[in-house]
């Protein structure tokens, strides 16, 4: 029996060290990659790669999710204000959800688990197959030629997608609420445009999209770098990364939520 | 410097992504309309503001001419201070009067200006006298039951 608790309590104290461990070990890896990211400005193409990579290739599932969720707020949205006698303010109910919240959230949810996997696997992958180590003996920086071109084609790509999701969203809201429904054109948007605020609204869900890029990449390279140089390893480094960035996205989502949506 | 094939989808991708960013500022955000800062102050003293908020739109004929920039309460005269940014396009009269107004019933509180018939106009700094406060129900309620009451003891 005690033997049973003794080894229970070592088990959690375990996983507590190792996680705190994990933690400092990606706060020192987060400092490689910036300080050698010197390299993937100098060589622009590194990034270009990478943009297309993440950005580019991650577009098509970005522009048809951000159409559908548009097209369910105004679905929604139209059924809950029509109730109120006051669907003219569709145009605001769509925009301002998906401007400050389901945008950059969902995006990066999508990012996440499109790019961000893909990220692991690659980093993963090479350095299984050592050709980091190679890399290393043929004295070129894996992190300047690798792991910041690939940080920052995310953190460049992530607030472009949030933009482009919230777009098509509002586009999509547009066609269900206007186009389908007919609420009226004029009140859709200027509701919509009364409302929705340059500095409040927009250029605080391109901030939360740039953080979520920042967490989301930095996530991806690390479990990536850090997996165990096994086919095994990496499958687990991947599922990590698509886990921990959606949960890292979220508990961001409601810190960032709360500092920047008081007082308004 | 050698043109890849990639090189035109990260372009495309990028201007896709900043198009859209420049459609939510212009076509869904408030870019266009008045920004406070181009424009002159003036501010008005209330005895109730209701819900104004800052930020609220000031509105002449239902025209939007400018933004509430601050709300104090006066210490002094225990007035709420409200001032308002105009834009620099509209002038208005001295005696202009300022009140508290709400669009549509649940709708949000709005300045709203009536331009008297001074020939001078108000300057950057001014304090519009005239202002007629926000409509609290509350007390609406308690003029009418006062009222009513007066009545039935009149007929009695």
């Amino acid at each position: 029996m005690i033997g049973m608790m003794d080894k229970a309590l070592r088990h959690v104290g375990h996983l507590v060290v190792d996680g705190i461990w994990k933690l400092g070990t990606a706060g020192r890896f987060t400092g490689y990659v910036l300080t050698r990211s010197a390299d993937s400005l100098r060589r622009p193409q590194l990034t270009l790669n990478e943009i297309y990579f993440s950005g580019t290739l991650s577009l098509i599932i970005i522009v048809v999710s951000g159409m559908f969720v548009g097209l369910v707020l105004g679905l929604q949205g139209y059924e809950t204000l029509k109730r109120y006698g006051s669907a003219d303010a569709l145009g605001t109910l769509v925009a301002l959800a998906l401007v400050r919240e389901l945008g950059p959230v969902v995006s990066a949810l999508l990012f996440a688990s499109r790019a961000g996997s893909a990220i692991t696997a690659k980093i993963g992958i090479m350095k299984a197959t050592e050709q980091l180590s190679a890399m290393e003996m043929m004295a070129v920086d894996p992190f300047a030629r690798v792991l910041s071109p690939t940080f920052w084609g995310g953190v460049i790509s992530m607030p472009l997608l949030a933009a482009i999701f919230s777009a098509m969203g509002i586009f999509g809201g547009y066609l269900i609420g206007v186009v389908i429904i007919g609420v009226d054109s004029g009140a859709f948007w200027s509701q919509m445009q009364a409302n929705v605020d340059l500095r409040d609204d927009i250029l605080n869900g391109v901030i939360k999209s740039a953080v979520f890029g920042v967490a989301v990449t930095l996530i991806a390279l690390f479990e990536g770098y850090d997996a165990p140089p096994t086919a095994e390893g990496v499958s687990y480094a991947v599922t990590r990364t698509v886990v921990t960035s959606a949960l890292a996205v979220l508990a961001l989502d409601f810190i960032l939520t709360s500092f920047m949506f008081t007082g308004v | 410097m050698k043109r890849t094939t990639v090189d035109l989808w990260v372009g495309v991708f990028v201007t896709a992504g900043l198009i859209a960013l420049f459609a939510l500022a212009l076509k869904v955000g408030n870019a266009t309309t008045v920004t406070a800062s181009n424009g002159y102050s003036v501010y008005a003293e209330f005895d109730n503001i209701g819900g104004l908020k800052v930020r609220a739109p000031v509105k002449s004929a239902g025209v939007v001419v400018g933004r509430v920039d601050g709300i104090v309460l006066d210490q002094q005269k225990y007035l709420a201070k409200v001032t308002v940014r105009l834009d620099n396009r509209y002038k208005f009269p001295k005696d202009t009067t300022a009140a508290i107004l709400t669009s549509g019933l649940l709708g949000e509180q709005y300045i709203g200006l009536e331009a008297g018939g001074d020939t001078a106009n108000l300057a950057p700094g001014d304090r519009i006298k005239l202002t007629q406060s926000a409509v609290v129900l509350e007390k609406l309620i308690g003029q009418f039951l006062y009222g009513k009451a007066a009545e039935g003891n009149g007929t009695k």
